[in-house]
């Protein structure tokens, strides 16, 4: 039985139709129901929901085989898996933030609020630029209005957000995309399947 | 005095199968001190698999570390002899950032070295010897080896260099193809170029298989060749747990022309990793051959009790 992990919500589904028209369906996941799991027995799969941030985790630990998860997670907690393939379906932007006028002050520190310390600290290491990383868990936007940071740094789709509260989009770090990830071990032990499913959506992902 | 298994851990079990293993195949014990003088880590650390140290103050004001890798230790203190090859075993606990936990973790650890000034220092019966180790773990064991001199001369071949070389193979290392191209055309590597360093990302094969394959993926004739001698020295009944794969990437300055990794169903990463480290040896100062491997007791606990004794 071949594990998959996908992301809880509009993304998931997303995916799922992916897997489904790539011919990895299991029609009891249209069901109304309360159930956590679903398993095609016939075609050996069992896909799973979790919180988005935590499909990383369930795929380098080996609950599931593979999984899909946004390049977001995989750059910022790093696990230790392969990244097969980009989707190419919840596309949106890692970026640098602030307010419409910000001039960066290089005699001071800059402030940067963010979910994604290290993908903040790995950029400016990049540039060379001293920040502060201030850590929050939601709301970001509101750290420079209210003058707790300089920037911000995090995902931007539309830009609507930063543009009613007066802020704008001051640098693009990476793109960002949900991407096909595999346990290592069980990529050993099921190397045939997976490829076989990674060859299907490679399809889906560039139709 | 007799020992009652059954109060035995899995990782005891394991523990005591492999020494005798190792014993049997005339290797010599290795035991050392618990401490090494941070210095060594410093200056290699990229060597380590994970870069933090607990390091103290000794009552002589020397830096000192608890150890978190057993191989440099032993190229430390190896003395090398004329014609010789010595061949260590050990069964240490190592003290580093546990991969999973995110944190330091006691970690048990056994495995081999070989070490010759001259010659290859025993490079079949090294392999033979991970393939056996990995049969004691589990019945259902899979051994992954890249050829390090086949990687490094694809990548030579689209003159990939510096930072963008270094982004290439950790791309490779994720079988990360999609990014890899990216990288590639960044690079300026031609797509021909790119197309066969990502035809080698992905190509997994037995070895009797792997120099088709990678002719396939438009692999020189040299890399077909080596291939071929590779599949030609390991032993027929261990073909089919044995695979080429080119994602397995030791750190290339200290490791060269073999790196593998086992694993064993039911343990979700490698429970052995190893390679040659020539190029570790010449980087302390010491001339010679190098190869060896280590088994991770720490990721069994919670395997079930297979096939080891």
């Amino acid at each position: 039985m071949l594990n998959i992990a996908l992301p809880k919500g509009r993304l998931g589904e997303k995916v799922y139709g992916m897997f489904e028209r790539a011919g990895f369906e299991c029609p009891s996941i249209h069901e109304e129901n309360r159930k956590l799991f679903f398993e095609n027995e016939a075609l050996g799969i069992r896909y799973f929901w979790v919180k988005p941030s935590d499909v990383a985790i369930y795929v380098a630990r080996g609950a599931a085989d593979i999984g899909v998860a946004g390049k977001d997670i995989l750059l910022e907690y790093r696990p230790d898996v392969y990244e097969l393939l980009d989707l190419n379906v919840g596309k949106c932007r890692m970026c640098v933030a602030g307010p419409k006028d910000f001039r960066d002050d290089p005699a001071r520190t800059l402030r940067v609020a963010t979910k994604f310390s290290h993908i903040a600290t790995d950029y400016y290491t990049s540039t060379g630029r001293d920040i502060d990383v201030i850590g929050l868990n939601g709301s970001i936007e509101l750290a420079p209005i209210l003058g707790l940071s300089d920037v911000i740094v995090d995902i931007v789709e539309t830009g609507t957000t930063l543009k009613e509260n007066n802020l704008a989009v001051l640098e693009t770090i990476v793109p960002i995309s949900a991407r096909l990830i595999a346990n290592k071990a069980s990529f050993v032990f099921y190397k045939t399947r997976i490829e076989e499913l990674t060859r299907a959506l490679a399809k889906e992902a560039t139709a | 005095m007799t020992i009652d298994t059954a109060v035995l851990t899995n990782e005891e079990k394991i523990s005591f199968a492999l020494r005798s293993l190792y014993h049997r195949r005339g290797f010599a014990p290795y035991r050392m001190s618990r401490f090494e003088e941070y210095e060594l880590y410093m200056k290699n650390k990229d060597f380590l698999r994970s870069p933090q140290v607990i390091t103290f103050t000794d009552t002589n004001g020397k830096l000192m570390a608890l150890k978190p890798d057993v191989t440099l230790s032993i190229v430390r203190a190896w003395r090398p002899a004329a014609e010789e090859v010595q061949k260590f075993y050990y069964d240490e606990n190592v003290y580093r950032v546990s991969e999973s936990a995110g944190s330091f973790r006691e970690i048990r650890q056994t495995g081999v070295e070989c070490l010759g000034a001259r010659d290859d220092p025993g490079t079949a019966e090294v392999l033979d010897l991970a393939l056996e180790s990995l049969g004691l773990i589990s019945p259902d064991y899979r051994l992954c080896v890249s050829l390090l001199g086949i990687v490094e001369h694809v990548l030579d071949l689209a003159q990939l260099q510096g930072d963008a070389r270094r982004d290439v193979l950790r791309c490779m290392g994720e079988k990360n193809v999609h990014e890899l191209k990216a990288v590639c055309a960044d690079a300026g590597v031609t797509p021909q170029d790119a197309q066969r360093i990502a035809g080698l990302t992905l190509c997994t094969a037995a070895p009797s298989e792997a120099p088709e394959a990678l002719g396939a993926v438009g692999c020189p004739e040299a890399a077909m060749e080596e291939a071929k001698r590779f599949a030609g020295a390991l032993p027929p009944e261990e073909q089919g747990r044995v695979s080429l794969d080119f994602s397995i990437l030791g750190d290339m300055r200290y490791y060269n022309a073999l790196a593998f990794q086992g694993y064993v169903r039911g343990v979700p990463s490698s429970v052995l990793s190893g390679g040659v480290y020539d190029r570790l040896l010449h980087r302390m100062g010491k001339p010679g051959r190098a190869i060896g491997f280590a088994c991770y007791l720490d990721k069994l606990e919670r395997l079930e009790v297979g096939a080891h004794a």
